[in-house]
Order: C-alpha cells, then structure tokens, then sequence
C-alpha cells in the first residue's frame, strides 16, 4: 500500500509538469486553432534561464523572470512565424512550428555548453515524511504539485473575470463574433503564445529539479501529445487531469513493472501513448473534449 | 453621418459582391436596406463595420465614411471603438458564455463604463436582468436576439448595424424587437437596419434602400417604398401577382422586376 500511494505522489508530482505543458498546447489550440509544437523548445529555453538566473536572484525569483522572457520569446516567435500565416491550414502553420522548435533548441542548447548545469531548486531529491502514515513524499514533487495547483488557480481566475481573459474565451468559441464587438484578434493570439511560454518555462523548471538540465529535457514535452489527446484538444480541464492522469500510471507503470518482466524494462515510457489509444478507441475525441474538433 | 459612397467589394479576389454601393445613414436616423437572398445586404455590413477580412473580401472601390473620416480600411474593433457596431445575422451569441459576460464582451473596447452601461442595458432588457447568470446558450431564440442588441448597445454606438433581427422570431417577438428599434433610436443611435420583414422594417424607418445583385436598384423615403408596386409584391405579399395565384417567384423576379427596375 505504502508504495502505492508513494507512486501515486510521485506521479502526482510528474504530471504536474505534463499539465502545464499540455496546458500551453491547448490554449493556444483554443485561441488559434493551431497545434503548435513549439512548445518542448520553450520548455528547454525557461530551464535554461533559471539555470543562469538562480545564481544571482535565488530561484522563485529565477522561475519568475524566466518565465516572462519565455513568455518574451513566444510572443516574438508568434508575431515573426506564425502570424503571418493566418488563414493558412492548420497543418502548414503546425509544421512551421515544428522548425520554430527546431530553431530555438539549436540556440539553447549552444547555452548549455559542456557544464553540468542545474535550476538549483531548493530541493534537490530529498523527501519529507507524511507523519502517521509511512509515506515518503518527495520536495521536489510536492512543489510542482503546489505551484501547478497556484498556476491553474491564477489561470482560472484570469479566464474567469479579467476583460483580456473574458475575450479570449469569447475568441475561442466564435472568433468573428468576437471581432465585432471590437475584440483583438492579434491581442488574443500573442496573450495565448505568451501564457504558453510561460506555463512551459515552469514546467520545464520542475522537470529539471532534482537533476540536470540538459538537451535532451524537451523529450518530456512529448509526452504532453498523448496527454491532450488524452484530455482533449480543446478543453483546459482535460489538459490537467489528462496529465495527473499520465503521470500516475506512468509512475505506477514503473513501480510494478517488475511483476511483468515479460513487458521489459521500460514499459513506463510507453504508458502514455497505451493509454491514449485506449481513450481513443472508446472516446475520439478525448476525455473532455469537443465532438467536432478538427483533424490536423 | 455614415455615408457608403460607389462601394465595390470583392471575396476571393475574384468574386464581384457589390457593384457601386452608395447609402446614408443620417445621425440619429433609421435606414432600412431591403434585398433578396444573396443581395449582398450583410456584405455591405461587413464591409463598413470591417469584418470582410475574415471572409476573404476587400473593398475594391469606393468608400465608407464616418462623419467624413474614411473607415473602410480600419480593423473591426478601431470601428467599434469610433461608434459604429454591427449586430450580427443569427446572434452569434456566445452560447458558452454567461448573459452577464456576453454583455461585457459588447463593452470591450469602453470597460471604464462597463458598469454603468450593464446598468443602463440590464434596464432597457428586464429578460436579460433574471437570466443575468444563465449560459446564454439556453436562451430562447427572441431572448438570444435581445442578447445580440443588448450586446452591441454596451459600446454605446452612435450607429447600430442591425442583420435581419427579426428573422426566425414569431409575431410578437418580432413586434417587441421592433419596438426596442425605436427605443434604442430614441436615444440617438442612428440604425442601419437589414431586413427581410420589410413591413416591420419600412414602418419605422425614414428612408429606404432596395439591393439587387451588389446594385442598389430603389431608393426611396419609407412611406413611398411601403406605397411601391414592386415592394408590395414582393416583400409584403401584397398586390397584383399575391392575387393572381401561385405565379413562380422566381419567373417575376429576374423577368418582369429586372426590367422595371434597371432599365
Ligand atoms: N465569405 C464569402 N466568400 C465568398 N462569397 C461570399 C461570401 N459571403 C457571401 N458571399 C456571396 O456574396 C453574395 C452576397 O452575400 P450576402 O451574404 O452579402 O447576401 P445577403 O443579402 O446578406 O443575403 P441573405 O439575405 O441570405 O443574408 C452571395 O452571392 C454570397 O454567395
Ligand atoms: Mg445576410
């Protein structure tokens, strides 16, 4: 039981990272109608900005700064790549975003040199104990939990009484209606790409802690794909529950493969993208997810 | 004083919607513009309230102005902002939104007098006031249509671009819609108003306009519209052909009408 409900934290504490992830992916689908895959490259870059960052500003203040310039250079990439693409299918502007991830990486990684570096996050890999129970919980999951549980709550609020936040709820349902009571459209898509540097900043921090920071951290942005898959293109609430979701099994995938040698070694990799197919096969269009969303 | 002068507009590059479009609109002034199905009507909305961009269009010729200030090239919410909104055809409510955040969204581009203008609209609508906090999707269709106007009333406009209100209202409804028409002029909003209901629509304008193909092929004050022979036969079910039985629509339309009108 004890190591049940250890995976299940644990997991509880991935996905965290997944939802935030997941969450950019599906707020800019909502504001733009565009998959972007740009997302990992944002996530890479927040990483590496905390990991210079942390020295001089400690880091709540490195993540903080991190994400605005994340948030800083999604904004850039919409206004240059993808803006000018408007109108176009949706398959030519998700490739474009495709090489804009390419791009950026290249960039980044040219930062990360040869050094082993770190977001210095003030946790390192030790654990706290729930008292009563047996249960050892690790700092670096307990605070990826609590800070995506804070950033879920602020995005709530935004969406829910801020006048920017109101139009772009509006913008996602019916963009024409929405220009004519003098909602801008072009506001609405940078706030969108902006939210999305951001929230990756963040997760790409928290994937990080613990560990080092190097190139190949943007992997874990891939499994953000079978999460909203998961969740569904288009719904918030989907992109978070669909990646606690992933993250549990994937822990618990990894805690009790042992008892199925017969799978190999890493099942736990492959989870997500079982389980998104599972949900496709009953659900296709996600878990919380439009019927008639649009097939890429 | 709105004024459409020698409009031409084009979707796709290619397709010519409107052939020299000319049309005034007075401050404080209620237009009605008639026209078949595919006239060009909403085309001509979106062209002065600048929304042809999303559908591909551009205006080609000619000129919308406000007050003498060209606006035809401005982006939608720099038009709303100068007082000029369009009520869309079919609502376009956001059904997922609440009544209370559709009406915000109407003041958008003023939310310093969001409060206010709420006040002012919840009062000219006491159906929106009780459904303050439902999602607007549940409205019923006259309710959706009270939305829509309220909506656009939140900008204060000085000009109202009204698409077809009435359409898919019963009777009363449309009696009501009609009466809130002469309300919100009494205000001092001058009103566009696009119509296929041309009774209710010549009863409270001034002035009227007929649209053919992109051509205005009439142009007449109200009352002589509502006295027209053509009018009356084809938008009031009135006159000679309503009695001489079912001859085809079609047939007078493109013979008899045609004729009269353009030659
Ligand atoms: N987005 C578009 N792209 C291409 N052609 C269009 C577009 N929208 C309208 N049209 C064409 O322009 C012409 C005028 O259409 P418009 O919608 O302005 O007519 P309308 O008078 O409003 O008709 P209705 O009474 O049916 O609403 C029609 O022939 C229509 O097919
Ligand atoms: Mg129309």
């Amino acid at each position: 039981m004890t190591e049940f409900l250890e995976s299940v934290l644990r997991g509880l504490g991935t996905g965290s990272v997944y939802a935030l992830l997941a969450l950019g992916f599906v707020i800019i689908y909502k504001a733009t109608r565009v998959i972007s895959f740009a997302q990992p490259a944002f996530m890479l870059a927040g990483a590496v900005l905390v990991t210079y960052l942390v020295g001089p500003v400690g880091f709540w203040l490195a993540v903080l700064i991190a994400a605005l310039l994340t948030a800083g250079l999604a904004l850039g990439v919409e206004r240059v790549a993808v803006r000018p693409m408007v109108g176009r299918p949706a398959f030519v502007v998700a490739i474009i975003t495709l090489g804009v991830d390419v791009a950026v990486r290249v960039v980044v990684n040219g930062f990360i040199g040869l050094d082993v570096r770190h977001v210095g996050d003030p946790w390192g890999l030790r654990t706290v104990a729930i008292p009563g129970t047996g249960i050892d919980l690790q700092q670096r999951h307990l605070g990826a939990f609590l800070t995506t549980a804070v950033l879920i709550a602020a995005l709530f609020a935004f969406f829910r009484f801020t006048r920017m936040g109101l139009a772009m709820r509006a913008a996602a349902y019916d963009q024409e209606a929405a220009l004519a009571q003098g909602v801008s459209v072009g506001a609405v898509f940078a706030l969108a790409w902006g939210l999305a540097g951001g929230l990756a900043a963040v997760a790409g921090t928290f994937a990080a802690a613990g560990a080092s920071v190097d190139a190949g951290l943007w992997l874990i942005a891939l499994t953000a794909l079978p999460v909203i898959i998961l969740g569904g293109l288009d719904s918030l609430p989907g992109a978070v529950v669909g990646g606690l979701a992933v993250g549990t099994i994937q822990e618990l995938a990894a805690s009790y493969q042992q008892h199925a040698p017969w799978l190999g070694g890493n099942v736990s990799v492959i989870t997500p993208y079982v389980l998104m197919l599972l949900v496709l096969l009953v659900r296709p269009y996600g878990l919380f997810g439009t019927r008639e969303v649009e097939r890429v | 004083m709105l004024q459409v002068r020698n409009l031409e507009v084009v979707y796709d590059d290619v397709m010519l919607v409107l052939r020299g479009v000319s049309l005034t609109v007075p401050p404080g002034g209620i237009v009605a513009l008639l026209g078949a199905n595919g006239a060009g009507k909403t085309t001509l909305l979106r062209a002065i309230s600048g929304l042809l961009e999303v559908h591909d269009g551009a205006v080609t010729k000619g000129s919308v102005t406000l007050d003498g200030d060209p606006i035809h090239r401005l982006r939608p919410a720099a038009v709303v902002r100068r007082g000029v909104c369009q009520v869309m055809e079919g609502r376009r409510i956001f059904a997922e939104l609440t009544v209370e955040e559709n009406l915000r969204l109407g003041g958008h581009t003023a939310h310093r007098q969001i409060p206010a203008r709420l006040d002012h609209v919840l009062g000219l609508f006491p159906v929106l006031a009780q459904r303050r906090r439902h999602t607007a999707g549940y409205l019923s269709g006259g309710e959706q249509q009270m939305l829509a106007m309220g909506r656009a009333l939140m900008a204060e406009p000085r000009y109202l671009l009204l698409d077809e209100p009435s359409l898919g209202l019963a009777p009363r409804l449309v009696a009501q819609v009609r009466e809130l028409i002469a309300t919100i002029n009494a205000g001092g909003a001058g009103v566009l108003l696009v119509e296929q209901n041309a009774t209710m629509a010549l009863s409270l304008a001034t002035h009227g306009y007929v649209l053919e193909t992109g051509q205005v092929v009439l142009d007449k004050p109200a009352e002589q519209l509502l006295a027209d022979d053509d009018i009356r036969e084809f938008y009031l079910g009135l006159g000679a052909a309503a009695g001489a039985g079912r001859r085809s629509f079609r047939d007078v339309k493109h013979y008899r009408r045609r004729k009269r009108w353009l030659s």
